[in-house]
């Protein structure tokens, strides 16, 4: 497997797994795993379902516990179990580094406005102040272009639109890390382009560091800098877009994006 | 210090009082839910019954019912009835007056399941010619009688838990039977406490196996929509 | 049977006054329910076993036993701990701690009603348990309680006859003195029955024309 992406030598990567394995009852999820990404890379996770692609984006963010291995993002390691919640005036140390994630089912809270949706974290956990979550906030929905419909309720707005308020939901709290967990898959064929629009002007202008579960082969051409194929909790394959879509060496890699029609 | 003899008689003495108690207090609480089974079904296809006097009657019943509470009816029929020449035993005022209270609840549950299954039964059931009355004997009730039981249990629960009521007309029930206790022994507090513990050693065996036929009931539905 | 209406309407006054001690004895019961209903609920999806098996024991517990015995042992026992209270206090506390466990069911049924993807994404924005609790999950599970918790407030409204027995002067109590004391039964007693009719009825109505409102 070659890497045409070498990260720069003194850079420490942003995020690492070691040896990671995750169980589920009697079934291995994710089998010893390494992975190491650069600061700012865009890589795209593409493979069969089950294959524990949306698993490693949940790894990375602290949702799931793992029973071998370690995890780091940032240089601070993600707990292997779950360590419940942050009590205020804990021992627990604030969030040092800073990981968004956009899920499939959109998850928005139906009960808050679009512009409360984005403004509850940065107010929060942030501890900023009103205005400046709200000028924070006004930024990202510009961004995602929803600026016109700061007063709505998710309830109100069409899938793509909640999708694209999610994205600035995330992106609210400048992570350095942004995960995207089958963004698209929820959503109307004729939405899906204005979500992909957003996600890829993001790539384009920020220097994040961007994780993206997706079966849109040729948007992960597009903006991907590394692609991994996964299969059966395992990176499979690993090289840059065009290694891997356009002329895979591996021949489960080709029987799986032909399975998909991308080639 | 257990063992003196002073202290096994009194226990002794409590034990007999309290089981004597508890006693009737399970013959009230079967009793009355007769009366709850049969009313509720009554109220409940009066309320579904075509003719509008029948309807009315029955929605007047459970709202009047479902308004005051057990005890306001207890001591009506208790006080009030005797002046109207009607005399009841405080066992029959105690039975029917937990009965009817709990039927008005009852006849809602019963009520709900019925239309329920009619809803979704309707449609085969015209299509097949049924009459109503074979419809709601073959098709209906097998079915609604399942939905009915865990609510109806509840309800028994609550039943045996509020006969506690009758002691406050004389009846020596188990309620009845620690307050005797207690102006012979004083103790209070450890009688009551007691008391406390008969009821849920009582009322918690029943709840269980009404949690144990949900269970089975709800196990047979996944299987069936499956 | 004759009933007196010059003296129905003589003893209305001093019904009235034990009325007003109801309604004030379920309303602070109605509160302290709600607040342990949700301590209740909380302790019970805690991952701490010892929390979990003690909120389970307590809701065990308060629904299998009558209310009536609850409140004599709370009205003895209290003073034999040193706290003595007056009879109202231990009646709402009675109340309170009684329909807490019935509203703790109540809440479990709403919490476990807001999807998985709520509580994922509070999580994914590094929300603590406090806000998560408070500005994402109770919001969204309050409002389909809200019919449920009219119902235990009518209900507890009804059952406050209970606390006559621990001397508390309410509308019931009332109605007992009228009637201990002149011998007239029918008058106090329907009078009373009346105004429990006059309260829970169209309470009732109005909660089920709130619920049809807001579903519409």
């Amino acid at each position: 497997m070659s890497n045409l992406t070498q990260p720069p030598a003194s850079a420490a990567p942003q995020i690492r797994l070691s040896q990671v394995v995750k169980d589920f009852g009697s079934t291995r999820i994710i089998d010893h795993l390494d992975l190491s990404i650069p600061q700012g890379q865009k890589v795209a996770l593409i493979g069969p379902s089950g294959s524990g692609k949306s698993t490693v984006l949940r790894l990375i963010k602290g949702l799931e516990t793992y029973q071998h291995g370690s995890i780091e993002v940032a240089g601070a390691p993600v707990p292997d179990k779950h360590t419940g919640w942050r009590w205020p005036g804990s021992k627990k140390p604030p969030v040092v580094h800073r990981v968004g994630m956009v899920f499939q089912q959109f998850n928005l809270f139906p009960h808050l406005s679009v512009l409360e949706n984005v403004t509850e974290a940065p107010l929060r956990v942030l501890k900023l102040s009103r205005d400046e979550a709200q000028e924070r906030a006004r930024e990202y929905l510009g961004l995602v272009g929803m600026s016109h419909k700061t007063a709505a309720y998710p309830g109100q707005l069409s899938g793509g639109q909640q999708q694209r308020v999610a994205i600035a939901r995330a992106l609210a709290m400048r992570p350095q890390v942004m995960l995207f967990d089958e963004v698209t898959s929820a959503l109307d064929p004729e939405l899906v382009g204005e979500v992909l629009a957003v996600i890829r002007s993001i790539a384009h202008e920020q220097q994040m560091t961007m994780l993206l579960v997706t079966h849109e082969m040729k948007f992960a051409q597009d903006i991907a800098d590394r692609v991994l194929f996964m299969e059966a909790g395992k990176i499979v394959a690993d090289g840059s877009a065009r290694q891997i879509l356009l002329e895979p060496e591996n021949p489960r890699t080709r029987r799986f994006l032909n399975l998909v029609g991308q080639r | 210090m257990f063992f003196d003899p002073a202290t096994v008689d009194t226990a002794g003495f409590i034990a007999r009082q309290l089981a004597s108690g508890a006693l009737l207090t399970l013959q009230i609480t079967l009793l009355a839910q007769v009366v709850v089974v049969v009313m509720s079904f009554v109220i409940a296809l009066m309320r579904l019954s075509p003719w509008r006097a029948l309807r009315w009657i029955a929605t007047v019943y459970v709202e009047i019912l479902r308004g005051i509470s057990a005890l306001v009816l207890l001591f009506y029929l208790f006080f009030i009835l005797p002046l109207f020449g009607i005399s009841l035993s405080p066992m029959t005022t105690g039975v029917l007056g937990l009965g009817l209270t709990f039927s008005a609840y009852g006849s809602e549950i019963v009520r709900s399941a019925l239309v329920n299954v009619s809803s979704g039964q309707r449609d085969a059931v015209k299509a097949l010619d049924f009459d109503s009355l074979t419809a709601l004997r073959r098709i209906i009730l097998p079915q609604a009688l399942p939905l009915m039981l865990p609510p109806m249990g509840n309800q028994l629960v609550e039943l045996l838990k509020t006969t506690s009521l009758v002691s406050l007309i004389s009846l020596s029930d188990l309620t009845f039977s620690g307050a005797q206790l207690i102006t012979t022994l004083g103790q209070q507090t450890l009688i009551w406490s007691i008391v406390l513990v008969c009821y849920f050693l009582m009322a918690w065996p029943l709840s269980w196996l009404v949690r144990r036929y949900e269970r089975h009931v709800t196990a047979w539905r996944q299987e069936t929509s499956s | 049977m004759n009933f007196d209406y010059a003296f129905a309407w003589s003893i209305l006054p001093e019904l009235f006054m034990g009325l007003l001690v109801t309604l004030q004895v379920v309303v602070l019961g109605f509160l302290l329910a709600v607040l342990v209903g949700l301590v209740l609920a909380i302790a019970q999806r805690s991952k701490r076993t010892w929390l979990h098996r003690l909120s389970a024991g307590y809701l065990s517990f308060f629904r299998h036993t009558p209310l009536m015995v609850q409140l004599y042992v709370l009205f003895f026992a209290l003073p034999l701990a040193g706290i003595t209270l007056p009879a109202i206090s231990t009646g709402v506390i009675g109340l309170g701690l009684y329909y807490g466990a019935y509203i703790a069911e109540a809440y479990r049924g709403a919490i476990e009603g807001v999807p998985t993807g709520q509580w994922e994404a509070a999580r994914a924005l590094d929300f603590d348990a406090i806000t998560t609790w408070q500005r994402i999950v109770l919001p969204q599970a309050l409002k389909p309680m809200l019919p449920i918790l009219g119902n235990y407030l009518i209900g507890m409204f009804k059952e406050t006859p209970l606390l006559a027995v621990i001397t508390i002067p309410e509308l019931f109590q009332a109605a007992k003195q009228i009637a201990g004391m002149s011998y007239r039964y029918t008058e106090p007693y329907t009078v009373m029955a009346l105004m429990f009719l006059a309260i829970s009825v169209p309470t009732s109505l109005l909660f089920k024309f709130l619920e049809r409102r807001r579903h519409v």
